[in-house]
């Protein structure tokens, strides 16, 4: 099964706004201890190695799209 | 220390009473008597080749080296006749605990299932495993174990190598057709040959203390994430025999070694791991280790094996039992080779088997190290969040990496026959066969490891029930579970760990892998199968 990309929440602003909250109120290092422990949760959830991997593919392209975006306004 | 003899006197051998110019000739050198080495030159021993054996040290190394000898490991000193007394000494364990501060996270069992003849592990100092090797040498008329022999120099030729070899009376020289080097990480035949050995250096530094005491800890593997007693660190303690127990410690990676090891200062770290002052010191030494491999493991008649082709970090157990495992695999197709029953390309077999398990064990150990060592900040935080959900999900518990022990590689090999038929599980070729208990056909209670070895060792049908009798190749073995006169399984764990109806044969290497099966063979598949197995096609 690849990787879904289409929209899978009925209401996507509820799913956004629940993460947004869960860091609320959290200091920048506990921030990121949250996404960990998340990260780790979800990808157990969807416990598909290749999707998994997908998904960090695609998440890296936003990384690699933001630093040449950086490089060009230099 | 052990029993045995553990210093061995230099004897002058009348080889080396040749003129240079006519080196004694020999079919197979093997060079280091460490496990690796004396383990192989029993297996090559015990089918019938005369081996040279070459160390340059005329002692038993002491000290805190390997401890922990997988099943697979056992199985083959079984094959080689010493199994029994490896676990008579030995300390057998299966369970380990993964702690996490003062608590447990979980625990392991590396043998749920009951039907082996032997154990997960057993934990033995290296020393009393080289002292048990040797003995079974003096037993073995072919071999030829010569001490204070240091190779100091080869030379690759068409048909063979020449060594020159020091010894106490001076250098002598000899040819073989074979050379083997289980000379270890630093093996000096690597060197020789100009091969390359590169990997990963690890920075963090580990100290091992070997104690003596008198303690009521359970025969398991302790492993702690961040002690009490050792705050921030990794901890490991583990049972040897004689009441010494193996601690490891992880320390910082700018930790001063000289002033680290100095027992004053190691005793107050391992006083409150232990909660008492009653232990005597066997052994400190602080280590760092290096994850590395050798590019080819077959330099032409130059075949290594063992350290010296690659070398782990400790955690896993996987040093000694792969380099045993290289031993297996390389001394039946060596056999083979040297009696012209296969082509010299059956060697090439043993590199592209063993350094695939080279691989996966590197793998495996580099995991284990990063996990306990995280190099950057996100790993350690990575880490922090699956020893916490370890706490209360199934999924951080088997996420948790305290070292992921030593089992025996599956071969994706060209010597293996693909499956033609539909089995549901078993042993797929490739994989090392499964112990089960079964009985002779008199009621005798044995295991099917034990009834492999009693058909010598060689390759061997398992054929399984009632079916007609497969006419055999000649000089196979045969094993029948089953049938008028076969081996009673009856539990029907035979059947069940193989997926066999009646009908079911199981194609064996001489190294007990699996190097094909049939639902319901003919002999022409089996002659096929066969000759695929020996490299012959």
């Amino acid at each position: 099964m690849p990787l879904s990309t289409s929209s899978n929440f009925a209401k996507p602003d509820d799913a956004f706004r629940a993460i947004v909250e869960a860091h609320r109120g959290l200091s920048d290092a506990e921030s990121a201890d949250l996404d960990a422990a998340l990260v780790l949760v979800l990808a157990n959830h969807i416990g598909d190695i290749e999707v998994l991997r997908e998904a960090i593919a695609l998440a890296k392209r936003r990384m690699l799209d933001a630093s040449q975006q950086q490089q060009q306004q230099q | 220390m052990p029993q045995s003899k553990v210093q061995f006197g230099y004897h002058r051998h009348p080889n080396q009473d040749r003129p240079a110019a006519a080196p004694a000739e020999h079919a197979v050198v093997v060079v280091g008597a460490g496990p690796v080495g004396l383990s192989l030159a029993i297996d090559l021993a015990q089918r019938g080749q005369k081996v040279v054996l070459l160390d340059d040290a005329d002692r038993i190394g002491e000290g805190s080296r390997a401890i922990c000898f997988s099943k697979r490991s056992l199985e083959f000193w079984d094959r080689l006749g010493i199994g029994q007394r490896m676990v008579d000494k030995g300390v057998v364990w299966s369970v380990g605990k993964i702690f996490h501060g003062a608590s447990q996270l979980y625990q392991f069992n590396l043998l749920p299932e009951e039907g082996h003849k032997r154990p997960a592990f057993i934990n033995l100092q290296q020393f009393y495993a080289e002292a048990y090797l040797i003995d079974r040498v003096g037993q073995l008329p072919d071999i030829d174990l010569r001490w204070r022999n240091r190779v100091t120099a080869l030379e690759r030729r068409n048909d063979y190598v020449a060594l020159t070899i020091d010894t106490p009376e001076g250098p002598y020289r000899l040819h073989a057709q074979y050379v083997v080097a289980c000379d270890g990480a630093r093996s000096s035949l690597r060197q020789m040959v100009g091969a390359e050995f590169s990997g990963q250096v690890f920075e963090d530094q580990f100290l091992i203390a070997d104690v003596k005491m008198t303690a009521a800890f359970p025969t398991e593997r302790w492993f702690w994430f961040d002690p009490p007693f050792h705050a921030g660190r990794s901890a490991l303690l583990h049972k040897q025999p004689d009441d010494v127990w193996r601690i490891d410690l992880q320390l910082n990676p700018d930790a001063d070694p000289a002033i680290e090891k100095k027992p004053e200062n190691v005793a107050p770290r391992i006083a409150r791991m232990l909660g008492h002052e009653h232990f005597d010191f066997e052994w400190i030494s602080l280590y760092k280790f290096q994850c590395r491999r050798m590019d080819r493991f077959v330099h032409g008649r130059v075949i290594f094996a063992g350290d010296s082709a690659h070398q782990v970090s400790p955690f896993g157990a996987r040093g000694a039992n792969s380099g045993l495992e290289d031993a297996e695999n390389i001394a039946w197709k060596l056999d083979r080779v040297l009696r012209r029953t296969s082509p010299e390309s059956l060697l090439e077999t043993y590199h592209i088997e063993r350094s695939a398990a080279a691989d996966e064990n590197i793998r495996e150990s580099t995991r284990s190290t990063d996990f306990m060592a995280p190099v950057t900040q996100q790993e350690a935080r990575l880490r922090k969040a699956v020893l916490s959900l370890a706490k209360e999900t199934e999924f951080g518990k088997r996420m948790v990496n305290g070292g992921r022990l030593s089992v025996p590689s599956v071969y994706d090999t060209p010597l293996s026959t693909a499956d033609a038929d539909t089995w549901r599980s078993g042993p797929r070729p490739g994989t090392s066969m499964p112990d089960a208990p079964v009985a002779d056909p008199s009621g005798n209670p044995m295991f099917l490891t034990e009834a492999f070895i009693r058909k010598g060792t060689r390759f061997t049908l398992l054929t399984f029930g009632n079916g007609k009798t497969v006419d055999a190749p000649e000089g196979l073995g045969t094993i029948r579970v089953g049938g008028e006169d076969g081996l009673i399984d009856a539990a029907g764990l035979a059947g069940e760990r193989y997926d066999a109806d009646t009908g079911a044969t199981y194609l064996l290497r001489p190294d007990g892998y699996v190097a094909a099966r049939f639902r319901q063979p003919t002999r022409a598949s089996i002659d096929a199968a066969l000759a695929r197995a020996c490299g012959l096609n």
